[in-house]
């Protein structure tokens, strides 16, 4: 072990020698005179510019952080670079400081915790922006073949959890029993249990178990009693997934697994909605609790399964890096975020207009949030 | 010789035919193991060319768009900044909307706009407008990409016996395209924005020229650290390193290193390069650096092996006529060993432009729409490209995916060619 660490340490000294000043003095001039040729306008805020807008975050948040990356770079000029790093690990790397090597904005696809909250003002990054950008659901989705089940949350809950009470008023745990739907209740059909579904290192899999699965577990009894004495408990009872092969973890958002959905009609799959609005001539989507999964049930929180994407904006950076306030202005415009934008067209759902307008005034005023 | 010999007795026959049956069934074992491989081996081909082929060609559409003054610079001034935040999708609006003079719903003029590249077509004008100014005011004709969902439609991965509501393209849309595709001005090309373009979130615009350089110049600098290091640490520890107990220890590390997993090398970048040494995230030289990590101990394993490989007596014969020791190994020994040294290294590389893993832990999973041009500007590689476009949900992407891991393999089996190449060529035989 001590041989590995000095030979890399050795390395990567010989490696620094070699070529990290030299390389940093090219760059700047690379990018400047490319700054020349491209936009001549540029030229000064280039050479006291700290680079690309960096932005990190959750998977979920991505493809429409970069389709208004996209767009701002065409109308601007500015350069910006979207990493997927998921919300937790977002949020680590933005908490990390303020400086030219920390990330500006954080995607997120949930609120920030407070313990991550906390992190970040520790490490001096205090004021930070929050903005949320509009909904996502999750769906239950099976072939257009298949038979259309009206779920209950509670029936989510009975089939997905890895215990189950016995009974709804004894809350005694037993390993799921369930096989098929009509197990746990005789009006569903007669088909086994079997769903893709995210892996939990995925935001879509909290959202799921903290939405779908929490919300389902409420509605029996006994564990509606449990999380009034102990919160804890609840939740692990209502957190974990069935581990003996009726769930099966896959990619989180996959486009094979549509392919996987028509080939076998009794399974169904667990992702985010854009997936089932893309697909919509090969799957559909289950009702939950006598709603659909649609743009209109999601935005209107009919739909149960549902949860806010957010993005967290660094204020301190402001000023610094150039083009960063009027990138989170572009991703809360009308033309991007509202109802007919740009990301509504590949799956954002819409905040209501009185939210779009406060979250918008935010970004214009730089307003910061207390947790 | 009588029949009682114990080559020709009862018992030895049937030896003799158990010790045939057992050649034969390895046989048959050995040809099946074979077909497995070449069965498995077809079927990745073929399901990966299969959907993946239709990429390499694209539907445009050419169009006459006017650059209305009054809507793109009222005022006159022709400042390129303002004329960049105009609005283009209105004048490509504009124009399809005279195209089609009979389309006058709103609805359907907003179904008429999303039959072609709606990010695509406004971006592609105002750079031609940004680059030169003096084009408001005149016509253009200008081609640009259909929307993913109609070039699907064309390729036949969307059914038109699909009820409309369930399709993503309208009955109205299809008879629109179909007339543009009689008239000629829908046309399949082929899709040189899949080799040229940047990475895009709209897939009919996406391309892999930004992922394919990253990994160029990852692979470049993992090759000019880990190459020159790895066969002068093999050098030294074959020819000049004392025998002894703690030399046996570092060669047993390096064994061991190289059977790592490629996740932990990612984690080692993130804590050394990064986090202590403070490297720019996302930059091909930290992920050079990491995969040459990666490959030196596979560098330093082939060396060697290539080394020991070379017999002896050219050493001997080199020491013998007076030359040093440093001169019996660099003038003689290493020339024969080269091609084993150049093989082993390359199929290292080869090895190393396929991860995904260790590139995760410092950013290389990244949205990058430039190509980059140093190697510490943010830059993807090919197989996070790949990674990145799998995970995406529009349907076109799957074929995209696909032909981006084609354009990975072509690049291994150039690679892994070359090897055999370059053995061949340098070999030396007596």
């Amino acid at each position: 072990m001590k041989m590995k660490s000095t030979l890399i340490t050795a390395l990567g000294v010989i490696l620094l020698s070699a070529c990290g000043s030299d390389d940093g003095t090219t760059v700047k001039s690379d990018a400047a005179s490319k700054a020349d040729t491209k936009m001549v306008e540029k030229a000064p805020e280039a050479s006291q510019s700290s680079g690309d807008i960096r932005i990190v975050g959750s998977s979920t948040v991505y493809p429409f952080s970069t389709k208004v990356a996209q767009e701002f770079k065409n109308k601007t000029g500015y350069n910006v670079v979207v990493e997927s790093t998921g919300s937790g690990g977002g949020h680590k790397l933005f908490c990390d400081g303020v400086g030219p090597d920390t990330a500006n904005i954080t995607n997120s696809s949930r609120r920030q915790k407070k313990s991550e909250f906390e992190m970040c003002v520790e490490n001096g990054v205090d004021e930070i922006v929050e903005v949320k950008i509009g909904f996502d659901g999750i769906v239950l989705a099976n072939a257009l073949e298949a038979p259309t089940i009206d779920f209950t949350a509670k029936q989510v809950f009975l089939a997905f959890a890895k215990e189950v009470p016995v009974s709804d008023t004894d809350c005694t745990m037993q390993d799921n029993p369930y096989v098929t739907w009509s197990d746990i209740d005789a009006n569903l059909p007669d088909t086994t249990i079997e769903a893709y579904g995210p892996p939990p290192t995925s935001g879509t899999r909290d959202a799921f178990v903290e939405v779908a699965m929490e919300g389902g577990a409420k509605q029996v009894a006994c564990l509606a009693a449990l999380r009034k004495e102990d919160k804890k408990a609840f939740q692990v009872v209502a957190h974990t997934i069935r581990e003996d092969g009726k769930w099966i973890d896959s990619g989180e958002n996959d486009n094979a697994i549509v392919q996987t959905l028509v080939n076998t009609p009794t399974a169904m799959v667990i992702f985010g909605f854009s997936f089932l609005d893309q697909n919509a001539d090969k799957i559909k989507g289950m009702t939950v609790d006598g709603a659909e999964p649609s743009f209109e049930n999601i935005a209107a929180g009919a739909y149960p399964i549902s949860r806010s994407l957010f993005f967290y904006l660094k204020k301190a950076h402001v000023g610094s890096v150039n083009g960063l306030q009027e990138f989170a202005l572009e991703f809360t415009s009308e033309e991007a975020s509202g109802p007919g934008g740009y990301l509504e067209e590949i799956g954002l759902v819409p905040l209501p207009d009185a939210e779009r307008a406060k979250y918008r005034s935010d970004v214009e005023t730089l307003a910061t949030y207390q947790q | 010789m009588s029949d009682t010999s114990i080559h020709s007795s009862e018992t030895a026959r049937k030896r003799l035919r158990k010790r045939h049956a057992k050649e034969v069934r390895f046989r048959i074992l050995g040809i099946l193991a074979i077909a497995i491989a070449m069965v498995s081996l077809l079927w990745l081909l073929i399901s990966v060319v299969g959907t993946g082929y239709k990429a390499f060609y694209q539907h445009d559409i050419t169009m006459e768009v006017v650059l209305d003054e009054t809507l793109l610079d009222p005022t006159g001034a022709r400042d390129p900044q303002k004329l960049r935040g105009a609005n283009y999708r209105r004048v490509i609006q504009n124009s399809l909307y005279e195209r089609f003079p009979e389309v006058t719903d709103r609805k359907a003029r907003q179904e008429l706009f999303n039959i072609i590249s709606t990010s695509g077509a406004p971006n592609f004008v105002r750079q031609m407008v940004y680059n030169d100014p003096s084009l408001v005011g005149q016509t253009l004709t200008i081609q640009v990409p259909t929307s993913d969902d109609v070039d699907q439609l064309f390729k036949g991965n969307i059914d038109r016996e699909t009820p409309e509501a369930l399709r993503k393209v309208s009955n109205r849309q299809i008879e629109w395209v179909d007339s543009l595709k009689a008239t000629g001005e829908i046309k399949a090309h082929f899709n040189k924005r899949l080799f040229t373009g940047t990475d895009s979130r709209d897939p009919e615009l996406a391309g892999i020229a930004s992922a394919f350089v990253g990994s160029a110049m990852a692979l470049g600098v993992a090759f000019l650290l880990a190459f020159p290091i790895g066969v002068g640490a093999a050098i030294y520890l074959d020819e000049f390193a004392p025998k002894n107990k703690f030399i046996d220890f570092i060669e047993i590390n390096i064994n061991n290193l190289a059977a790592v997993p490629s996740i932990v090398f990612g984690l080692l970048g993130l804590a050394v390069f990064l986090n202590f040494f403070g490297l720019p995230r996302s930059a091909p030289l930290v992920g050079g650096m990491v995969l040459a990590l990666m490959t030196f101990p596979t560098i330093i394993i082939a060396t060697r092996s290539a080394l020991r490989a070379v017999s002896p007596s050219i050493r001997d014969g080199a020491l013998s006529v007076g030359a040093s020791h440093i001169q019996a190994v660099f003038h003689h020994k290493l020339p024969l060993a080269a091609p084993g040294i150049l093989t082993g290294s390359i199929i290292g590389m080869a090895q190393a432009l396929g991860e995904t893993a260790p590139l995760l832990m410092i950013g290389m999973v990244a949205f990058v729409t430039e190509i980059p041009t140093s190697v510490t500007e943010p830059a993807a590689a090919l197989p996070v490209q790949i990674f990145l476009w799998s995970d995406s949900a529009e349907r076109a992407w799957a074929e995209r995916t696909s032909a981006a891991i084609i354009v990975l393999l072509t690049v291994l089996v150039v690679m892994n060619g070359l090897a055999i190449w370059l053995r061949s060529k340098l070999e030396r035989r007596w």
